[in-house]
């Protein structure tokens, strides 16, 4: 049996760090929204003239007055990006194709283009967060339903730690916040419930089976018991988003990753988080024989 | 939990193979209609474009609220109450009367059988609102008003788009209302919307209307620009003709002068006009004005009578044809902003489409592998039921005919690498069970029977991040959280039904074997 509960002072003084840190770089660094938060436009190109590289596209671009243009190659060197922020122009896309056709050549393959006004950016940027906000609350309203109040609250506090880490990544790696990345903070949110779920699930059952072991050692034994399923579990779902990211293409990269991370800090954090509060909270067989009394 | 009656085996078998038939419909040409189903590829995996259009109301709103000017000027003269100084600002009209016939003003706004003010009986709230001060009135649009205004013009300018889009003849577009004042566009397999962009922008707006010298017309006079940017005149207010008037309009080669022109024909009521017009205006300019621009003006040599004509303006074939398209298919009710584009190429989507299998594959074998390694024989029954729960998620999201998205393939992929998750809990549970249960038969019943909660809690909140997806997300998204959704139920099926049975007919043949899992 590993000694667990050995290191959850040392964990928790981690964990805090690491969610104040997180909290000060979104505060300070803030995060990368990409144009379906912050509005603009984003164009992937192919060219077939391996001779065309970003300098080149960029010194183009930057003649035609689209204000602060970002160009950057997108998987491989023949692809690349162009984004920028959102023009009066509404025929900006016609122009830039017959622009890039007479400096290049007609060697450009449009294979994407996505616009998104301010006012439809705003109203996704807000949508997103009441998606995560709502999220959230069902979760704290299920696992209250389903455990005593501690639990609940371990739980809630090992997703919100789970949810601010993995922003904070973001912000730090400076990547792309885009609706994908709403969509995989979601399913972490999940995930991480579901793997801290399991434990608690456990630990419920002990409390009755054991009357006089304390809490303390109890998660511990818990956590061992659930051990091998967890690692199993997080390593399939790990094997899956690894597939996803080396070879589902550019467009899931960043879903994969954020994936990546929460599936990480979710396992993590159902061990060292979820548990702790439970300890600290000082739950007792009492606890749960009131919950089973009603 | 261990005990499988014939029936139920025969059922789980038949359904099993089921899905797994109409999966592979997406793959081969069954003769059945019924087999016959595909899962429908998203915009992001066939190419294509979607478009959210947002329609402006504003020009409305202001248009009727000038309209209404004239309506309460004559229906107060009939009261003999004098309406002066009216004037439009920010949306509302402003007007004043004397002291004495207030009152009258206000119950006749306010009155619920009101003429002026009507949708009292069928909304409990006016159309307008209005308020007084110091013998000063304001009219503006009540809220029930622009809602009502709003969901008209929507319904208008759904059917317009629709006919230009059908005009145009992509296949299967998909158009759908979204509020009540956006209109939502998906064209599957448009490689290039600029043209749809461009026509869609447009608001068709035609008049014919005499060009005049000076400001003094008596029904106003407004200085316009051509087309071409070359000139400008001042054209009067007074509308001749309208779009409304056309029955047809189609482009034509001059064979003259070899010049691209639209002809158009004209209703009985247009014709008519046409020929008034046309009979007393010789030798003056009539201005053909599209959207606020001036095409052409020609001089009128002769009456027209036929209730037919030619609209010139140094057309190409392309901008002829596209002009017809917008005065067949009718004005907009207002203007129309495109206020969110996503294109994806064809070769994108096929690019998406292969790593999305690849990946997908290659996920797929690595979990088999790994659970194999793990589990030995247990792990083949768990990867049995793996794979037909691939087959069965796919069988579902096929016979619904459901949309693909690769945000979707991803959902599938993630299910594989969570799938195994209820099998792992329940053969980890069977594992200390047999710590202290010598009987294979009871330590896997109650493996099964204790680690049911754990699995039951962790696939509901799953579901519960899908389900909120589903209803928040757009687009893609939907279809990430459809396929997470489905897997859910497919998951929990494949475990308690297919692996399930599978563990129970080898435990009960190797029911005295030690070590057994």
């Amino acid at each position: 049996m590993i000694a667990f509960n050995k290191y959850y002072n040392k964990f928790n003084i981690l964990s805090v760090s690491l969610v104040i840190i997180s909290l000060l770089l979104l505060t300070f660094k803030g995060l990368n929204f990409g144009i379906d938060f912050k509005g603009g436009t984003l164009i992937e190109l192919r060219s077939t003239d391996t001779k065309i590289n970003v300098s080149s596209l960029r010194d183009n671009l930057s003649q035609m007055n689209l204000g602060d243009v970002s160009v950057k190659n997108f998987g491989n060197e023949t692809d690349f990006l162009i984004k920028f922020e959102n023009n009066e122009n509404k025929n900006v896309i016609e122009e830039i194709k017959m622009n890039l056709d007479k400096s290049f050549g007609n060697n450009f393959n449009f294979r994407r283009i996505e616009n998104v006004g301010p006012k439809v950016s705003a109203e996704l940027l807000r949508s997103g967060v009441i998606a995560i906000s709502v999220a959230l609350f069902l979760m704290l309203v299920y696992i209250w339903i389903r455990f005593e109040w501690q639990f609940s609250l371990g739980a809630i506090t090992a997703l919100f730690h789970d949810v601010i880490v993995t922003l904070g990544v973001f912000s730090l790696l400076g990547l792309e916040i885009n609706l994908s990345i709403i969509a995989a903070v979601l399913t972490i949110v999940g995930y991480s419930m579901n793997d801290t779920v399991v434990i608690f699930d456990r630990v419920r059952e002990n409390l009755r089976k054991y009357s006089d072991i304390k809490i303390f050692e109890l998660t511990n034994i818990s956590i061992n018991e659930t051990l091998s399923r967890t690692l199993i579990t997080s390593v399939t779902t790990l094997l899956a988003l690894l597939s996803i990211f080396f070879f589902g293409g550019e467009v899931l990269k960043g879903f994969s990753l954020a994936m990546i991370f929460g599936v990480i800090f979710g396992t993590y954090s159902s061990i060292y988080i979820a548990n702790t509060v439970l300890v600290r909270l000082n739950v007792s067989q009492k606890t749960v024989l009131r919950e089973d009394k009603n | 939990m261990l005990y499988f009656s014939k029936i139920r085996i025969i059922f789980i078998t038949l359904i099993s193979l089921f899905f797994i038939i109409i999966a592979s419909s997406n793959l081969f040409r069954f003769s059945y209609e019924i087999l016959n189903k595909k899962i429908n590829l998203g915009l992001d995996l066939q190419g294509g474009s979607y478009l959210l259009l947002e329609i402006d109301n504003d020009p409305v709103i202001e248009q009727k609220l000038q309209n209404l000017t004239l309506i309460i000027k004559n229906y107060f003269k009939e009261k003999n109450i004098k309406i002066t100084s009216f004037k439009l600002v920010d949306q509302t009209l402003l007007f004043a009367s004397d002291e004495n016939s207030k009152q009258t003003i206000l119950d006749e706004f306010k009155s619920e059988e009101s003429k002026l003010n009507p949708y009292y009986q069928r909304f409990k709230s006016h159309q307008l609102d209005i308020t007084e001060e110091n013998n000063f009135f304001k009219v503006s649009y009540s809220k029930q008003g622009i809602i009502n205004l709003k969901t008209s013009s929507q319904d208008q300018a759904l059917e317009i788009v629709r006919r230009r889009i059908d005009e145009i003849g992509t296949n299967e577009p998909n158009i759908l209302k979204r509020g009540n004042d956006r209109i939502l566009v998906e064209l599957p397999g448009l490689d290039d919307p600029m043209r749809i962009k461009s026509l869609l922008g447009k608001t068709a707006n035609l008049t014919f209307r005499f060009v005049t010298n000076s400001n003094d017309d008596s029904f106003g006079a407004e200085r316009l620009a051509f087309e071409d940017g070359s000139e400008e005149a001042i054209v009067s207010k007074r509308i001749i003709l309208s779009g409304d008037n056309l029955l047809d309009a189609q482009p034509r080669m001059n064979s003259e002068n070899n010049e691209t022109v639209v002809n158009f024909s004209l209703d009985r009521v247009g014709a008519k006009r046409f020929g008034k017009a046309t009979s007393t205006g010789i030798g003056k300019r009539l201005a053909i004005v599209l959207d606020g621009k001036i095409i052409s003006a020609p001089v009128i040599r002769d009456t027209i009578a036929t209730g037919s004509g030619q609209i010139t303006g140094g057309f190409t074939f392309q901008s002829a044809t596209d002009l017809a398209l917008l005065l067949r298919s009718g004005a907009l009710p207002a203007p129309l902003n495109i206020i969110e584009e996503r294109t994806v190429g064809p070769d994108l989507g096929q690019d998406s489409i292969n790593a999305g299998m690849i990946a997908l594959f290659i996920g797929f074998i690595l979990v088999i592998l790994y659970i194999f390694v793990k589990y030995k024989i247990f792990g083949i029954i768990t990867n049995i039921a793996l794979i037909l729960n691939l087959f069965i998620l796919v069988g579902i999201l096929t016979i619904f005919e459901a949309t693909l998205t690769l945000p979707g393939i991803a959902g599938i992929i993630l299910t594989v690498g969570m799938a195994v998750d209820a099998n792992v809990l329940i053969f980890e549970r069977i594992k200390e069970e047999l710590k202290n249960e010598k009987n294979n038969l009871i330590a896997f019943d109650s493996g099964y029977t204790k680690s049911r909660t754990a699995i039951l809690d962790a696939n509901i909140t799953t579901l519960l991040a899908a389900l909120i997806l589903f209803f928040m997300g757009s687009g893609p998204i939907k279809g990430f959280s459809l396929t997470l959704g489905i897997g859910i139920f497919t998951t929990l099926f494949t475990v308690y039904f297919i692996a399930r049975l599978l563990t129970v007919l080898y435990v009960s043949k190797n029911k005295e074997k030690i070590s057994l899992i």
